[in-house]
């Protein structure tokens, strides 16, 4: 009984070291706040390990642990919508600061400026996005999953995330027309 | 097999994309590509940062402490404020009235002395004494008094 609770153990162990980063990665692009996609990467792992005996990996590890994630973070905002009078700080970093990370590759100031440019324009174009878009858009854009993945994580349509994705690149057009 | 399915996927994601993401839009391409590294590499850096949890709590800690010190102060002063404000109002209130109540009394104490004067005067002017030669007409004046009053 022991080792069979040992084994789940180590199992679980690593499942976070695969999955945290860019589990935190989603949460951090969906928030823009790091202490609060620390927090949330948490307890999503912390509710995961809870739960871990009745995943029967109908899907992958990888997606059931984002359908945690988006349904935190629905909960995180809803709670706080509704205790608006308790705490309403946030530690959200602005767009310009979140677009100056860049990855330190070897480029020249015009290129880097260009790109610090339209990384601002992607994150202009999320952040006009409704909660349900920008969470599909992210899951597709920069964790790269597929169509599927993203219906099991969600629980949304292939036609609905199509028709999410096709106005949320409609909106990237438009912030990157809008200098043009 | 499942591998095989991630492939169909793949392509089936792709082929859908194809239509909105074609060769002449090169530079959406480059955007998000440019924004998937932006964001690996602001969550790469925070995720290898080190860990300042503590010293958040204490920072917020303080700041809690020193939010609630200064709501205090602000309490203390305006309540002190307020009694002492009260405090002094009654005061000048008991000052005003015992001013009032002296004026009053040296107000009477002028009309007693004023009114004791003038009937000094007036028993100075009425009291004169009867000449020798008036006496009999006085003791008449006072017999007919005592008949008209029986």
């Amino acid at each position: 009984m022991a080792t069979a609770d040992e084994s789940a153990a180590e199992e679980f162990a690593g499942v976070v070291a695969r999955h945290r980063a860019q589990i935190f990665r989603f949460l951090l692009s969906s928030t823009r706040d790091v202490d609060l996609a620390e927090t949330l990467t948490q307890d999503c792992f912390l509710k995961a390990h809870r739960h871990w005996a009745s995943f029967r990996g109908e899907s992958s590890a990888m997606t059931w642990l984002m359908r945690i994630a988006i349904n935190l973070q629905k909960d995180h905002w809803r709670n706080r919508r509704m205790q608006f009078w308790r705490h309403t700080q946030t530690n959200s970093v602005d767009l310009d600061e979140a677009s100056d990370w860049l990855p330190s590759g070897e480029r020249s100031v015009e290129q880097k400026m260009l790109a610090r440019e339209q990384v601002a324009d992607v994150w202009r174009a999320v952040e006009g996005l409704s909660e349900r878009q920008r969470t599909v858009f992210l899951l597709r854009y920069v964790e790269e999953l597929e169509l599927k993945e993203i219906a099991v994580a969600t629980g949304l349509s292939e036609g609905t995330i199509k028709a999410h994705l096709s106005r949320a690149l409609g909106r990237v057009r438009t912030e990157m027309g809008r200098k043009q | 097999m499942k591998h095989k399915n991630q492939s169909e996927s793949s392509e089936s994601s792709q082929e859908w994309e194809g239509k909105g993401l074609d060769a002449q839009e090169a530079e959406l391409r480059a955007s998000l590509g440019n924004f998937k590294a932006s964001v690996d590499a602001w969550s790469s850096a925070m995720m290898s940062r080190p860990r300042t949890a503590h010293e958040m709590v204490v920072r917020r800690t303080w700041r809690a402490a020193a939010g609630w010190a200064l709501g205090c102060v602000v309490f203390a002063g305006s309540v002190s404020g307020g009694m002492y404000e009260h405090y002094r109002e009654q005061e000048q209130a008991r000052v005003a009235a015992v001013r009032q109540a002296e004026q009053r009394s040296q107000l009477a104490a002028e009309r007693a002395r004023e009114e004791e004067d003038l009937l000094a005067k007036v028993d100075s002017a009425v009291s004169r004494q009867v000449p020798n030669a008036m006496e009999p007409l006085a003791s008449l004046m006072a017999e007919d008094e005592n008949d008209a009053t029986r």
